[in-house]
């Protein structure tokens, strides 16, 4: 089985994120780490790799991004995958969530994976359910919001989250899954993995190597586009009440919450 | 134990911490569990990373002893997730060494590559009699900033650290060093933290154990106070025949501005600070402009260092910097910005008498770890950097000529700018101990007369002997408005501080202790590490709740009565442009 | 295109509320374009009157597909057909976990442009233009379409529910293919329930703790008060209580827990100091009870209450209870 593992590098959490004036493009300069969700996708394919239930012959990390992703990729190399895959390309640049995803999809396609892993969602929130994009692309099912997963024969048996409780769904392989949070604790790499990183394989590849249309990726062709930033709406200031008749005061909360239809 | 509002010293609660046992570990693991590297920098701020720098330009026209270093010839270990996410300072810089550093860099590539903020022109420094008025001193001599720079530590070390990758040197950010290995009399290496453990320390499910680290040379480049050059300094005895090491408290704020500040700036001792020499509250402050080269914007450095001398428990370094920005002359300068960025750190004050011994069988102490520091100054980064790099030179001359001690670092430091500077300023802290009234014109003589008169060696006292009372300090302290006046909990949370929510308790203290000392730790810790329970009693002994996922490592707690022990790798705070 | 088709996921013989939000706001948009909102159901044996109920939100015309229900594959087929041959010129998603993964399949099958976390969508020009929040909601971004097509897919809560007014909507069956790879994945239980999780992320209403409850059992006046609110309540609680082992680390709002945007957040005993205000700062309206008149949450409260929670909330639970009944 060969399952590839789709990373992204994101800034830190603790960077504070601003908008470059001159590209009206989220500022990407600063801390980056490896996307946190990514950790537990590593994290799954390891646990199926250790698990025994099937025979794993290679994970592989795949990342689309600058020359500063291959940090994404040593990171990912250094928590179990056995190689890499940069796809980095300036017709890239830009691209939104919808063009990544196709981008990705070619990539992957030359491997022919079995399971395609992947976090739930980015840390700078621009990314959600790329997993469904990309399987589209692929023509494999998907399923996002996992939570748990287990080799069964040919398929996968997933928990995972939805609105009314948790769904048991039986996928077939090849299929693309999203993994939340909750599915692993990532572990920690050794040092020894860390510092062996930089000697496993990464390849590089650019758009035209894995048959990307160039017309349908880059911040040109995005289909849906940012036309401004502004402000979000200055908050009214708030009204205070001091509790001296916790009847009265009470009276006044429910009246509050009964004009905004809250209760 | 006093139960009134007397004096009890925090040196009489000593933290739960067995040094030797905890941090030296006696021979090292098997050769197919550790890992081997040439040299082993422990810290990656400015003295660390100079010495990687060094070594690395040295070894670069040298392939017959890189090859001697084996297949990581240079490893630096940094806690932080990156290098310069621990590193504060000022600060305005003297530019010889890191001109002799980086050689072929003019200052404005400095400037262009975001980690210094332009040069000095013109400098005042203030005594601040109250709160509303100001008298401008000449700077003495050891003050005179003309020419220097004025930059960002940790913004350096994120350029050395790229420069010391492109050499070749493996960079291990997110990994802390809590044990010094030794063999034999000799240190053969350090070993790498455990992560993966809980609140009380128990393993967690993805636990993964620490490695050791054999290294055929290692540096201690910890900066203010390192666990492990603390057990190193104890092992060997480097502090025999040496006064006591002391510390002064730092908390920095960056603001971006609207109009640019012309001149660093420096008030002295005076207002905020109490005069009578019971409180023992020497500190003072400094204002230095910024221009930012890459986004234009103009920012200002703005701290408060205090000396961890003082006697008064409520005295608190953050909120004194907090109380000294209503000043007119700080209103003036910080009018229309915001601030973007805060921070805090403890800096060694002991100065020459107080620097340990820097070598040890197999490995030696750079920087800040050695206590290089000129507080008359204020200057300590040009020698982290010139200290890094003579220990390169002799960590490198040795291993040419596979000679095994570094002893010739030493006498390198002692006949350097370090030895020369650290020897005229011997005395200049002392007298202070005396308060400012008594001990002012002394330290003016000292200053004149180079250190000459009056000669002699004055002792220091520990820091944590100093008995503490509950004193007024806190009454004048301004109310957090969220624009200008900011508590700790938001300065906390802009540090960019990301700990685990369990991860292991790093701070060894005694958690019932007298109030005294209590109030003591709570309002010294600039990120309020430490709380008083709400319905503890006034007086007697009192429990201690310790918030130890704000900590941003600045190092107070051990000069005050507790101990800083290394945090699990990752942790802390990502400080940018401090 | 004027007109928009909403996704509207049903569950146990009700229409989700987020889709009921989305479908008042597509007829909204779509009356503005001077088109129609249809709206789309797709499930094994759907009850006509379920679907029919839609038009009272505004839907002029309810398509009703047969497919494997929880799913979102067979969606993507679904409204792809709808699409092509409706000629439909945005599809609207009530926020929802699904409706994010059909949205995304949705926008990769028809090449077209999508749009998430939306908070707000306008018409203008004879076209829509959505709105997010970005860079940790401290700014919003607009986005226009260029495809054919425009996907928006809308945050949890961001539309309002409003009945039109109409009555009943006709239904319409819906016949389209399944293709290879939706039908590779079989829902095997659908919606199990487990007791001890609190989704306090899909909450409309939360009642969050602090330190001010002064000991664990003060938790208790929360959950009374959320148990008053009804069913789609939870109890949240700060990182200090959390640590101190008041409450479950599920329920921790905060820079280190969950970040939620409720319809109604409630804060009682907590000071709103910054690591818990990022968790909490987008909720719709946030009232706040506090015994500190200078409490920092005070300062980005909707409702401020200076005054005893201990005496407050269970009078308030009881005042709601009435209400509620009346």
């Amino acid at each position: 089985m060969k399952i590839c593992v789709l990373v992204k590098e994101v800034p830190d959490a603790a960077v504070e994120k601003r908008i470059d004036p001159s590209t009206g493009r989220m500022d990407r300069s600063g801390e980056k780490n490896l996307n946190p969700y990514d950790t537990h996708a590593i994290e799954a394919a390891m646990q199926i790799k250790e698990g025994g239930v099937v025979p794993v012959e290679e994970i592989i990390a795949v990342t689309m991004g600058p020359d500063s992703a291959v940090r994404a990729l040593h990171k990912a190399v250094s928590l179990g995958a056995d190689r890499s895959v940069h796809l980095s390309d300036p017709v890239l640049a830009g691209s939104d969530v919808a063009a990544t995803g196709y981008a990705l999809a070619k990539t992957i396609e030359r491997e022919s994976p079995d399971i395609v892993l992947l976090g739930q969602q980015s840390d700078d929130g621009e990314c959600y359910t790329i997993g469904a994009v990309v399987a589209e692309h692929l023509g494999m099912p998907s399923l996002t919001q996992v939570i748990k997963m287990d080799v069964d024969g040919d398929a996968l048996r997933c928990e995972r989250q939805a609105e009314y409780g948790y769904d048991t769904v039986q996928i077939k392989l090849p299929a693309v899954i999203s993994v939340g949070d909750a599915i692993n604790e990532p572990r920690y790499p050794s040092l020894k993995a860390i510092m062996g990183a930089k000697k496993k394989p990464l390849a590089t590849v650019t758009a035209t190597e894995v048959e990307i249309d160039a017309g349908k990726v880059g911040g040109e062709n995005s289909a849906a586009r940012w036309v401004a930033a502004k402000a979000p709406p200055a908050k009214a200031d708030g009204e205070i009440i001091e509790d001296e008749d916790t009847g009265e005061t009470v009276e006044k909360i429910v009246a509050w919450l009964d004009e905004r239809k809250l209760i | 134990m006093s139960a009134r509002n007397g004096k009890v010293a925090p040196a009489a609660f000593p933290p739960p911490v067995d040094s030797p046992e905890e941090f030296v570990k006696s021979g090292l693991d098997p050769e197919d569990e550790l890992i081997e590297v040439g040299v082993a920098i422990v810290g990656g701020g400015t003295a660390g990373l100079a010495c990687a720098n060094r070594l690395l330009q040295l070894l670069s026209d040298d392939p017959e002893t890189l090859e001697r270093l084996g297949e990581v010839p240079v490893a630096v270990i940094e806690k932080a997730k990156t290098c310069g996410g621990h590193n504060l300072s000022g600060a305005v810089m003297r530019p010889g060494p890191l001109e002799e550093l980086f050689g072929e860099l003019t200052r404005e590539q400095w400037r262009e590559e975001g980690f210094a903020f332009g040069e000095v022109k013109k400098e005042a420094i203030y005594l601040l009699p109250n709160g509303r008025t100001k008298l401008r001193i000449p700077p003495p001599p050891p003050q005179r900033n003309h020419g220097n720079e004025v930059i960002s530590v940790s913004a350096l070390a994120r350029y050395q650290q790229r420069r010391a990758e492109e050499a070749g040197a493996y960079i291990l950010t997110e990994t802390s060093a809590t044990k010094l290995i030794v063999q034999d009399g000799r240190v053969v290496g350090v070993r790498s933290g455990d992560k993966g453990r809980g609140k009380d320390g128990e393993p967690l499910g993805n636990f993964e154990p620490g490695t050791d680290i054999k290294a055929q040379a290692t540096v201690l480049a910890e900066g203010c106070w390192g666990s492990i050059t603390g057990a190193a300094i104890r092992e060997f005895d480097l502090a025999d025949g040496r006064e006591p090491q002391v510390w002064e408290l730092g908390v920095k704020e960056v603001w971006k501005v609207a109009k640019p500040l012309d001149r660093v700036i420096h008030t002295l001792a005076g207002w905020p600070l109490r005069i009578p020499a019971k409180y023992h509250q020497i500190g003072g402050s400094w204002i230095y402009p910024m221009k930012d080269e890459k986004t234009g914007e103009d920012l200002v450095s703005i701290g408060f260092v205090i000396d961890l001398d003082y006697a008064d428990a409520t005295t608190s370094a953050h909120d004194l910097l907090q109380q000294f920005k209503t000043h007119p002359l700080v209103r003036d300068i910080l009018a229309g910005g915001e601030r973007v960025a805060w921070g805090a750190k403890a800096i060694p004050a002991g100065g020459y008498w107080a620097m340990p011994k820097l070598t040890m069988p197999g490995a030696l102490l750079v920087g800040d770890s050695g206590g290089m520091v000129n507080l008359a100054a204020l200057k300590g980064v040009h020698y982290a950097i010139k200290s890094g790099m003579l220990a390169a030179e002799s960590i490198y001359a040795a291993l040419r000529r596979g000679e095994s001690s570094f002893e010739s670092y030493e006498e390198a430091v002692e006949e350097s700018i370090i030895g020369k500077d650290l020897w005229e300023q011997r005395n200049t802290r002392q007298p202070f101990s005396k308060g400012l009234i008594l001990g002012g014109p002394l330290i003016n003589l000292m200053i004149a007369t180079k250190g000459r008169f009056p000669g002699g060696r004055w002792p220091l006292h520990r820091n944590d002997a100093q008995p503490m009372f509950v004193g007024p300090a806190k009454d004048n302290y301004p109310k957090p408005d969220g624009k200008y006046i900011f508590d700790k909990l938001s300065s906390v949370f802009i540090s960019g501080n990301a700990t685990r929510d369990d991860a292991p308790n790093h701070i060894r203290i005694q958690k019932h202790v007298p109030r005294e000392i209590a109030e003591t730790w709570r309002w010294m810790c600039p990120a309020g590490v430490y709380e008083i329970p709400d319905d503890a009693p006034e007086h007697g002994e009192v429990d201690v709740i310790v918030n130890y996922t704000n900590c941003v490592q600045c190092g107070a707690i051990t000069a005050k009565g507790g101990r800083l022990t290394t945090p699990e790798g990752g942790d802390g705070p990502l400080y940018q442009v401090l | 295109m004027a007109n928009i088709l909403v996704y509207a996921l049903h569950y146990d013989g009700a229409i989700n509320k987020n889709s009921l939000g989305a479908v008042s706001e597509g007829a909204k948009l779509a009356a503005e374009l001077g088109g129609e909102a249809h709206a789309i159901l797709l499930g094994e044996n759907v009850p006509e009157d379920l679907a029919a109920s839609l038009g009272r939100y505004g839907a002029k015309k309810v398509l009703v597909a047969e497919g494997p229900e929880g799913l979102a594959q067979p969606l993507v087929d679904a409204m792809a057909a709808a699409i092509r041959d409706g000629g439909y010129g945005y599809a609207i998603f009530g926020g929802g976990l699904l409706g994010f993964e059909i949205g995304a399949g949705l926008a990769a099958r028809l090449g077209a442009g999508v749009a998430m976390e939306v908070t707000a969508v306008r018409a203008e020009g004879g076209e829509l233009i959505a709105e997010r929040p970005i860079l940790g909601d401290s700014a919003i971004s607009e986005i226009k379409y260029r495809s054919e097509v425009g996907i928006v897919i809308g945050r949890l809560n961001a539309f309002e529910i409003r009945e039109s007014g109409d009555g009943d909507a006709p239904v319409e069956k819906l016949s389209f293919e399944l293709s290879p790879h939706a039908s590779q994945a079989t829902m095997v239980t659908r919606g199990e329930q487990r007791g001890a999780d609190v989704d306090i992320e899909g909450a409309s209403i939360l009642v969050a703790g602090g330190r001010g409850l002064g000991k664990a059992e003060g938790f208790e006046l929360c959950e009374d008060l959320a148990k008053a609110f009804g069913s789609n309540s939870a109890v949240a609680a700060t990182r200090a209580v959390v640590d101190a082992g008041w409450y479950p680390y599920a329920a921790q709002i905060g820079q280190t827990g969950k970040t939620v945007a409720p319809k109604l957040y409630l804060a009682a005993g907590i000071s709103g100091a910054i690591q818990h205000k990022v968790g909490m700062q987008a909720s719709e309206n946030i009232v706040a009870i506090n015994k500190d008149a200078n409490a920092p949450i005070f300062e980005f409260s909707d409702l401020g209450v200076v005054g005893d929670l201990n005496k407050i909330l269970p009078k308030l639970t009881e005042a709601v209870k009435a209400k509620k009944a009346s």
